[in-house]
């Protein structure tokens, strides 16, 4: 445990060039500092590998930023992003970044309502709120942001969204059938030549090849560290897991692959080892639903608080990201691109419908993480994963999996009572 | 004996059980520092173990419960002495509602609570109460004794308000409008009850089920279904944590 408070590094000046609100930032800044520590640094018996991830949210406002304005200065593309059926590969593949964008605080909630309406999603909010108060630096940073015709909420705010920053959306079908996947590819292409132009360059298929092996690696490093969470007892702390997963969305993915190997081996050690977290007979959840963006780490904390270990998160901040990898046998750009937009279809967000795929992987989550019970989280006032809700308590009632299903924002004003459901759902586990 | 404390929103119940019947109880107001209110009301009591329950139980357990459990296990401990075989427990409290569904062996299978909103909850009751003048004992007896109901169409606390203002305006007797307000928490707690499913009893907790008239419109919304009161519903959950204490 460190003994010097946390803080996360301040860079003003390069906040001012970035044409952000300083001082403001600044005081966010020393909060999350805080919450970070008494989050994260106060857990027991971590693994050292974290002391990497740790470096990554200290250098959560300067050292990636840097890395993205010098990205920018060489004439790369930096693009944001707010959905997992972003195609990075081709982003990559012209040499571009890309940075998740989604906004997990209620601090930048009030100024979106100003605008917007308040009864839509806060991850909606929260990220729409940092480009209007001027104080995410990745949203300063960006050439354009990469917007998709997902659910209604982020759909119609693109339109207003574009007004702040230019906004490019991709339209991301709602079926799939043989002529929605044909349509996401004429889609795909699109986008790939959107990227050309911004990047002022062709992809070469060894781009693209390349870049499909280098998110296959990053993806595949993730499918590991999940597995070894699976592990009983579970050699990790779910918080942690979670973390990676959020960072997994800004660093530079080389960089957070190796970090991560390294990290697991770490965890296989521990696995011989008999390393428990947070001890041998921890209750194991699963999570499964809406994306947790940085830094809500409000469930997990929670759930963590009162003794139990999160195990896996079946969400776009977690498996939904790096279950499925794009076929590397695929050859010819043609051919490459088909074997990309096959993977992203893969994904079962509920935003699709039917989406009985997502229904079964959440029960195949269950059952591979070793988890004796589902806690299923929606963000409020996203009908999609709401209304899907029923489905999954369904299944879960057939298969006989303890089931919660809580629907929360970003706000403290339930801690008291989620805190009171979690821990009976936690001892209706234990009886 | 075995002591346990349900530290609530509004107050602190405290139930003595002696291994074989409740030999004591207490209600008080719960104050600003509820642990403080529950160590004076055990004082008088050589506990064996105390177990704390409610909003407050953690404070509780710093200062000097030996063990906690959620109101969700209290209550159903409570019940399952009460009423053994009564599978559903309908709780309203003063800052939440829940609905309990029991195996037969009285183990807790599931649960609902109410959103974070005060709409179905004690603490909306009171507030209709006294926009309407009416002591809280008054507003259940008038409701009852009204002749007609009318229907609050709002969940929410704030809207359900001006709708109560925009009907004591459209000059509405005072007691239907009490009855509305009843029929509202009662669809709520009915629509609870259908999403989780239920028995046919059903066991009302909580200060709230000493209301006649929510007793009588929940038993209305729910045909064929018996609902049971115990005798102390506000009780039921330091009667539960006291007898988690004694090992049940
Ligand atoms: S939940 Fe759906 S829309 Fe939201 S990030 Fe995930 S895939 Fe995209
Ligand atoms: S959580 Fe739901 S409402 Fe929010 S952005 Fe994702 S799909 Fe849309």
């Amino acid at each position: 445990m460190t003994t010097t408070p946390f803080e996360i590094k301040a860079y003003p000046e390069m906040w001012a060039e970035l044409d952000m609100d300083v001082p403001r930032f600044d005081k966010a800044r020393l909060m999350l500092g805080e919450a970070y520590q008494k989050t994260y640094l106060s857990q027991v018996n971590r693994p050292a590998g974290m002391a990497y991830f740790d470096s990554m949210i200290a250098e959560l406002h300067g050292g990636r930023v840097k890395e993205l304005l010098a990205a920018k200065a060489e004439g790369r593309p930096v693009i944001g992003t707010f959905c997992v059926y972003i195609p990075e590969e081709i982003v990559l593949a012209a040499g571009g970044i890309c940075v998740g964008l989604c906004g997990g605080s209620q601090g930048s909630v009030p100024d979106a309502e100003k605008i917007l309406p308040r009864n839509i999603c806060p991850m909606v909010k929260s990220a729409f709120g940092f480009k209007v108060g001027r104080i995410c630096p990745y949203f300063q940073a960006v050439d354009f942001v990469y917007g998709e015709t997902t659910c209604d909420a982020k759909k119609k705010c693109w339109e207003i969204l574009d007004t702040l920053v230019p906004t490019y959306v991709m339209e991301i079908p709602q079926l799939k059938r043989q002529r929605d996947i044909d349509l996401w590819l004429a889609e795909v292409k699109d986008f790939k030549t959107k990227v050309e132009e911004v990047a002022g360059r062709a992809i070469s298929e060894e781009d693209l090849a390349a870049a499909i092996k280098v998110m296959n690696s990053k993806r595949k490093a993730l499918q590991r560290l999940n597995g070894l969470r699976h592990h009983n007892p579970t050699p990790i702390s779910g918080k942690d897991g979670l973390l990676i997963e959020q960072i997994a969305f800004y660093d530079e993915p080389v960089r957070f692959t190796e970090k991560v190997n390294a990290l697991c081996d770490e965890l296989e050690e521990r696995i011989k080892a008999g390393v428990a977290i947070p001890s041998k007979n921890a209750t194991r959840v699963m999570l499964a639903g809406t994306p947790m963006a940085l830094p809500n780490w409000k469930i997990h904390n929670l759930v963590e608080g009162a003794g139990a270990v999160i195990v896996n998160e079946e969400s776009c901040i977690g498996t939904r990201y790096f279950k499925d990898l794009i076929d590397e046998s695929a050859t010819g750009m043609e051919g490459m691109l088909v074997a990309l937009t096959d993977r992203y279809k893969e994904i079962d967000c509920s935003c699709f419908t039917p989406n009985d795929e997502r229904i079964t992987q959440v029960v195949k989550e269950f059952r591979d993480s070793k988890a004796q019970g589902i806690i299923n989280y929606s963000l409020q006032f996203c009908h999609t994963y709401n209304i899907e809700e029923i489905r999954i308590r369904k299944a879960c009632e057939q298969e006989g999996i303890p089931y919660l299903f809580i629907e929360s924002d970003y706000s403290a004003e339930d801690l008291g009572q989620l805190q009171t459901r979690i821990e009976a759902f936690l001892e209706q586990i234990g009886e | 004996m075995y002591i346990g404390v349900d530290l609530g929103s509004r107050t602190v119940k405290m139930a003595v059980w002696d291994g074989e019947q409740l030999v004591d109880h207490q209600i008080a107001a719960s104050g600003f520092e509820p642990h403080r209110q529950a160590e004076k009301m055990i004082a008088a009591w050589r506990a064996k173990r105390v177990v704390a329950t409610g909003y407050g139980r953690h404070l509780a357990a710093e200062h000097f419960a030996d063990a906690v459990i959620t109101e969700i296990k209290a209550h159903a401990l409570g019940i399952f002495n009460h009423f053994p075989g009564c599978t559903t427990i309908v709780d309203v409290g003063g800052q939440d509602s829940k609905v309990i569904s029991l195996d037969a062996a009285g183990r807790v299978m599931n649960f609902q609570m109410n959103d974070k909103c005060a709409a179905g909850t004690g603490r909306f009751l009171e507030i209709m109460a006294a926009s309407l003048a009416y002591s809280l004992d008054e507003f259940g007896a008038a409701a009852l004794g009204a002749s007609r109901e009318v229907q609050i169409n709002s969940m929410c606390t704030v809207f359900a308000e001006s709708e109560v203002i925009s009907m004591k305006n459209r000059g509405i007797p005072r007691d239907h409008i009490a009855r509305a307000v009843h029929g509202s928490v009662a669809d709520r707690l009915a629509a609870m009850l259908a999403r989780l499913g239920h028995g046919e009893t059903i066991a009302f907790s909580g200060g709230v089920a000493r209301n006649p008239c929510m007793i009588e419109l929940l038993g209305q919304r729910l045909p064929g279904v018996r609902v049971l009161v115990p005798e102390q519903p506000d009780i039921i959950g330091a009667l539960g944590a006291a007898l988690h204490g004694a090992g049940r």
